[in-house]
């Protein structure tokens, strides 16, 4: 019973995942190897690569670096302003939510092996690394360095992205004669970053989210002010600490209730036996002593 | 009791999001995107 949360967004998480990468002529042979109609002018809001077969929208990541790389320089306004509306609308309840490629890692983590917890020291600092993934190949690289033809490269997808190859280069290059011809370093280097991201993922949690991804990191920036926030009602929280233990990303929900590493799982919503943990829109329904101040008489009869 | 952003500051900023797209869109940056997401983009997928 007590999993019944998580089966939900398990469901929702694969569901996503199948409504967004239901084209299926895209894994048939013979036929254009992806979708290539009208609804690829909107982003999905998670990581999922365009040129996966099944794919019916844009990834962000990409879409940004497809602007931002042009022969213009533009700032992708339409891109960012669409990630940045997500954001405050939901933060990175996308993360937890709709994120195909989280569920895969998630998946992974489920595999009975001893679990890695990574210590703090290394942990705090590795976590800023998504950041400076973001400044520097998401939105610096691709604007300043150019081609002797004058255009740039999409460097986090070209380099980084362990999506891309997982969802849109195996597929391909499965279904493909011409491109497995066409194989080389940059994949073989590709193709070894996503083995270290699958072999990581089974030993620590979302591994790739907590230290690599961009667009939970651009997400993050708007977790303290997003519609949909997480709140700790402080009148009823006995500070047992449950929350913090069953958070795998280790948040602790009671003292950052909306950190930028949140994705909004609800697994302390499910683990706090005072339920004092409640996610929604805003800052949701205060207690009647927190609404009333300090000088409020506890609620204890009624919160019990 | 945590520090929170009052809604008020969310509800200001998402105009602004909207106001980007629009632009965006007004400048033609939705077929840029389209134009890259139709086809497949070989560094993505390793080949480029």
């Amino acid at each position: 019973m007590a999993n019944h949360p998580n089966a939900l967004r398990k469901c929702v998480q694969a569901g996503w995942g199948i409504l967004t990468n239901a084209y299926i002529k895209g894994f048939l042979p013979g036929l254009p190897p992806i979708y290539q109609g009208n609804l690829k002018q909107v982003c999905v809001p998670g990581m999922n690569c365009y040129s996966c077969p099944g794919a019916l929208g844009s990834c962000p990541i990409g879409a940004m670096q497809a602007v931002f790389d042009g022969r213009h320089r533009q700032f992708a306004f339409y891109v960012v302003g669409y990630a940045a509306l997500i954001g405050l609308v939901v933060g990175r309840f996308v993360c937890g939510w709709l994120c195909l490629f989280g569920l895969i890692q998630e998946l992974l983590y489920k595999i009975p092996t001893p679990k890695l917890t990574i210590p703090a020291p290394a942990d705090k600092p590795l976590r800023y690394l998504k950041y400076l993934i973001l400044l520097v190949m998401v939105f610096l690289l691709p604007f300043i360095v150019r081609s002797q033809y004058g255009v740039g490269e999409p460097f986090f997808c070209k380099y980084v992205c362990p999506v891309g190859t997982l969802e849109g280069g195996i597929p391909l290059v499965l279904l493909n004669e011409a491109l497995r011809a066409t194989l080389g370093w940059l994949f073989r280097w590709k193709f070894f970053l996503l083995i270290m991201c699958v072999v990581a993922s089974v030993f620590i949690y979302r591994p790739f989210c907590k230290y690599l991804c961009p667009l939970g990191a651009f997400y993050g920036l708007f977790q303290k002010v997003s519609l949909v926030r997480m709140r700790v009602d402080e009148h009823v929280c006995v500070d047992c600490g449950k929350c913090a233990r069953a958070c795998k990303m280790n948040v602790d929900p009671h003292k950052t209730p909306n950190s930028n590493e949140c994705i909004r799982c609800r697994e302390c919503v499910n683990a706090c036996p005072m339920h004092a943990l409640s996610m929604g829109i805003g800052a949701l329904k205060p207690s009647a002593g927190e609404e009333a101040g300090e000088d409020a008489p506890a609620p204890s009869a009624e919160a019990q | 009791m945590k520090r929170e952003f009052p809604l008020k500051v969310t509800i200001a900023l998402i105009p602004v999001a909207i106001a980007c797209m629009v632009f965006g869109i007004y400048r033609g940056e939705v077929a840029t995107v389209l134009s890259k997401a139709i086809n497949i983009c070989m560094e993505c997928i390793g080949l480029g």
